[in-house]
Order: structure tokens, then sequence, then C-alpha cells
């Protein structure tokens, strides 16, 4: 079974050839740290998200690795240049099988 | 009442030893909650298994933090690097390092010429006010590295749920 969750992309829906384009990329994550623990004492176990990565008309433009010390719900705000109009893909794995992929439109004139 | 003669202010003087001892106490503390929460050598540790045998540079990595945050469940962290980020000269990869977390790495991000500016802003865990480090590595082959200084007067992942 694959876990997932709501996630959201925010990208300007149309740009001009060759301008850098801001993306921000959330997805809805509690990044349990794995730090924590439970009144009884007990240790919650780690389940965060591990990998990021966007692709722009499949080729990948930006990645990154999160670790515990990442915040909850996850806000990423990075730039791309927008070179020709297309998808750009955003996908999100990590811990216990989670998986999230979201796409948006893009026309480039 | 001669027991009382013999020592009359015996029960005020070790209220207040008592007293100042507790407040002794409470400051080194308050003292060394502030200056052992920094597990260097594990940050240094991280940084060393990054960078290998290189040298470090100073500059070009620019990282933003509040200088004080009111809590440490998410801080707002900016971190851009100076590049022109062509195909031949840009930033690879950006590490983020941290000197009090139960966990030196924060994130790490990989760019490419496509990216147009290395630039990045996220949401990150403080456990406590410490010192972040960001280390970039470029196209070239060369690290380089910036860091920013913060308060933090909750910190993130002591609570219980």
């Amino acid at each position: 079974m694959i876990k997932t969750s709501r996630t959201g992309i925010t990208a300007p829906a149309n740009a001009k050839k060759d301008s850098i384009i801001e993306i921000r990329a959330i997805a809805q994550h509690d990044m349990e740290t794995g730090f924590r623990y439970t009144e009884e004492g007990k240790r919650i176990p780690r389940d965060i998200i591990r990998l990021f990565t966007c692709r722009y008309n499949d080729e990948e433009v930006f990645r990154a690795d999160f670790y515990p010390g990442i915040g909850a719900n996850p806000l990423i705000i990075f730039t791309t240049v927008a070179a020709a109009s297309g998808t750009i893909e955003c996908k999100w794995t990590g811990d216990d099988g989670y998986e999230a992929v979201n796409q948006v439109k893009i026309t480039v004139s | 009442m001669t027991s009382f003669k013999e020592n009359p202010i015996s029960p005020n003087l070790t209220r207040r030893l008592y007293l100042s001892a507790l407040g002794i106490f409470g400051l080194s503390s308050w003292f060394t909650s502030f200056s052992a929460g920094a597990k260097q050598p594990e940050a240094m540790e991280a940084i060393a298994k990054i960078v290998g045998s290189n040298a470090i540079k100073d500059g070009r990595v620019k990282l933003v933090i509040p200088p004080l945050v009111e809590s440490g469940n998410l801080v707002v962290l900016k971190v851009a690097i100076e590049s022109p980020m062509t195909a031949s000269d840009y930033v690879k990869s950006v590490h983020i390092i941290s000197e009090g977390n139960p966990l030196p790495n924060i994130f790490t991000a990989y760019f490419t010429p496509r990216s147009g500016r290395a630039d990045i802003t996220t949401r990150v865990r403080l456990a406590d006010s410490q010192r972040v480090w960001a280390i970039a590595l470029m196209s070239d082959g060369s690290y380089w590295q910036g860091h920013a200084d913060t308060l933090v007067t909750l910190s993130a992942c002591t609570e219980a749920v």
C-alpha cells in the first residue's frame, strides 16, 4: 500500500523564455523526527519524507534530501529557468512507502 | 531554648546559604545549557564527511535565519549562493549542517545549470540556540561555506505528545 498525502505546487502559469521562475512546493506531512516520546515514554518511530525531486519536461532540475531537521509540512522554494512550455512535476518519497506526485503546466512565450 | 541561644542566627544563615546555592545552581545550569547544547564535534564530523580532504573557503554562501526565534519548530531558513549558474560554472549542491540538533544534517539540495539561481527557502527545526552552517560544492570542485547564529527560546523536539 502506498501512503500519500495532499501536496501543492505554486508556479507561474505563464513565463517569458529564459526567465527565472520561482516554484513553491509543499507537502502535508508530520515529518516525525524519531526523537520524540509519548507520555508513556515510548519512542515515536521516525517517519519523514526523504527525497524531493523536481522534473521539468522530464529533465531533473532540482533535487533535495530531507532529514528530520526539516519542519512539519515541508515547504521548499527554489528556482528554475523557464526553458519551454510543458509540465513541472514534483515528487516526494519517504519512509513507510510514502509517495506523492504533483504537477503543474507552464506556458513559455 | 538553650540550643536556640547557642546558635541564634543559624536558621537564618542556612536559609540564606540554601537560597544562594539555589541561585548559583540555577544560573550555572542556564549557562551550561547555552554552551553544552552545541554538539560541535558531531557537526564538524558531518562537514568533514562532506568535504573529505578538500579545503573549504569562506564566502559566496549567504545563509539567513532569524537571529531570535520564539519556537524552534518552524524556522524559515534561506540560503543563497553566488554563482553565474551556467553550464560550465554552477553550484552542484549545498548541505545545511546544524551544531545543536540531535542530527547535524538538516537538508541537502542539488542544483543543475537549469536552476537559474542557487537560492532556496525552507522551514527547519532547531533544537537549541546554535550556529548553522551551509557548505556549497561548486562545479569546479571547490567548497565554500557560510554560517548564521540564532537564539531559540523554545526548542523543537523536546515536547511529548
